[in-house]
């Protein structure tokens, strides 16, 4: 499947994978993330259950302490 | 457009910071000199010394609550401007509470997990808000690295999404106001495109 990632386009070997999966499989470690598919917020207690589908837009921002 | 007519327009809108701290103060400051109409402020902390290296407040200042010093020093520059000050701990309880009637919010936390906290409670609680987040600006110098990214209309970060505070990255007011200054920015062309 083909999705966007922040605008750019990435392309997964499976039909549909999970967030947490899709994370893994992009090494993304840091934690603390905001993730959109499609203009809708995925809480994080969600990332296992919430899968990207083909020509989905997915939306991350890094959350960094200070201010 | 004049000034004097850009000034009216932001006069009719109410915008709502999440923080009275680094990018709490000098985002409310640049808004008001802009002309926005009311501010919504929010903090539960007082001055300290060690602030006065990035916030906009005063070394006789220092003690005070850090919404009623922001207040004060807004009115002396633009006595025009309403400010609605809250003393307190935000949480996904109290800002929809808060921040209702806000046009736009502000987030100006500074640490990630109240952001996360931020960002969660107005994109589902109050949809249709855009809040400008401001993430990653530690340190000096780089000033190539940070940006503004629309994510979409109800989600904007500034920011350079990387550096992290920590004590040998501590935070400093040239990054830390260019963050404030750009959120501010984006406040002011989100309502410049309201009626």
């Amino acid at each position: 499947m083909k999705i966007l990632l922040n605008n750019r386009k990435e392309e997964f070997g499976q039909e549909t994978i999970s967030v947490n999966e899709m994370l893994f499989l992009k090494k993304f470690s840091f934690k603390m993330r905001i993730i959109k598919i499609n203009g809708v917020l995925i809480s994080k207690e969600k990332y296992d259950f919430t899968t990207i589908h083909d020509g989905d837009d997915v939306q991350m921002l890094y959350l960094m302490s200070g201010g | 457009m004049k000034f004097s007519e850009i000034k009216t327009h932001l006069g009719k809108f109410r915008v709502g910071i999440a923080g009275a701290g680094g990018l709490g103060s000098n985002c409310a400051v640049a808004l008001a000199r802009s002309g926005v109409g009311t501010l919504v402020l929010s903090d539960f902390d007082v001055i300290e010394e060690p602030n006065l290296n990035r916030q906009y407040f005063f070394t006789d200042q220092v003690g005070m609550m850090k919404t009623i010093a922001l207040k004060d020093n807004i009115a002396r520059i633009n006595p025009d401007v309403f400010v609605i000050i809250h003393q307190k701990r935000l949480d996904n309880i109290n800002i929809p509470e808060i921040f209702s009637g806000c046009n736009v919010i502000v987030d100006a936390f500074d640490t990630s997990d109240m952001k996360e906290m931020l960002i969660e409670t107005v994109q589902l609680k109050m949809p249709g808000t855009p809040l400008i987040v401001g993430s990653g600006m530690a340190g000096w110098g780089k000033s190539e690295t940070i940006r503004c990214r629309k994510i979409d209309d109800t989600l904007y970060v500034c920011g350079d999404e990387s550096s992290e505070v920590s004590d040998n990255l501590p935070p400093m007011a040239p990054r830390v106001s260019i963050v404030a200054n750009m959120q501010a920015n984006v406040v002011i062309e989100i309502l410049m495109k309201m009626k």
